[in-house]
């Protein structure tokens, strides 16, 4: 189960990696990605991102406690 | 119904998406004059339809079902379903409204797709309002899993067909062509195809917690 889950983000990240190699050279918005400050924006999507994503696991497990005790 | 006790799915759900968020901003689209970098918003703007049209299918499925069954937990099941697809539906609604603003010039242009989009919208407040007018339990759920059924057809024609035979500005309607056929390297399906099923998942997910709190809540119901 957790071996499946994490070759399948070691997969998606390496696809990532391999389209930012692919776009170097064709002029696109890249000067924007690296000094535009993207990242920032990235990191503050999937920070907010997974918080919810905890935050909806949490309240599953909070339920199936409540369901265990019918 | 196992199913929406597992986790496996829910992670899976929360690793593409974000997968999605992180490659949908950082990998290079194709350069399109109007749209410029907001051609991304088709990442995010278009699951929110997809994830929308899972749930209300699989609402339309326990409003038929319950009509064979009669069994309780199947009208929860399309009222909870139901629900969560409204709330997808606004957020689809406003992430296109922000997206027009800067592409087409106004929040709302009264687009062939927007109109029947709001109409699409209300038929669906209609059936949360429907169901809040019937006291009787038996007789709300027959009646509001009839009315969904006829209201998830009326739905798909007005946001999937009417405004594909006007005029709409939408990409993909009226003519105009959709991001995925300039798309030569179609890099973004690769993007947007996870993302629907994704979106989807997290949707469905919802409507479980949701469906899960409104047992507990009919079982105590019952029970007093």
């Amino acid at each position: 189960m957790m071996k499946k889950i994490l070759s399948l983000i070691v997969l998606l990240l390496s696809f990532t990696a391999v389209f930012a190699q692919n776009g170097a050279d064709i002029e696109m918005a890249d000067t924007l990605r690296s000094s535009g400050k993207i990242y920032v924006v990235v990191a503050t999507l999937a920070i907010i991102f997974v918080g919810l994503a905890i935050y909806l696991f949490s309240i599953d497990k909070r339920l199936k406690k409540v369901e265990n005790e019918k | 119904m196992k199913f929406i006790y597992q986790w496996w799915w829910k992670v899976l759900a929360v690793v593409v998406i974000l997968y999605t968020l992180i490659a949908g901003l950082l990998i290079n689209v194709p350069r399109l004059p109007i749209v410029h970098e907001t051609i991304r918003n088709t990442y995010y703007h278009v699951p929110m339809w997809m994830a929308m049209f899972t749930v209300f299918t699989i609402s339309v499925i326990y409003s038929i079902k319950y009509l064979g069954s009669s069994n309780p937990k199947h009208d929860l099941i399309a009222v909870e379903c139901v629900n969560v697809g409204v709330f997808f539906f606004i957020l689809g609604l406003v992430t296109g409204m922000i997206w027009a603003k800067y592409t087409w010039g106004e929040y709302w242009s009264n687009d062939p797709k927007q109109n029947s989009a709001a109409i699409a919208f209300l038929l669906y407040c209609a059936y949360l309002v429907l169901r809040n007018a019937i006291d009787e339990e038996q007789k709300r759920a027959k009646i509001s899993a009839i009315y969904n059924i006829f209201a998830f057809p009326v739905m798909i024609v007005l946001i999937m067909v009417l405004p594909r035979m006007t005029d709409s500005l939408h990409p993909g309607n009226g003519g105009n062509p959709a991001f995925g056929k300039l798309d030569l390297d179609s890099k973004m399906r690769m993007i947007l195809y996870p993302a629907f099923i994704a979106w989807s998942l997290f949707a469905v997910w919802i409507a479980t917690l949701r469906y899960r709190i409104r047992l507990i809540e009919y079982k105590q119901n019952s029970l007093d």
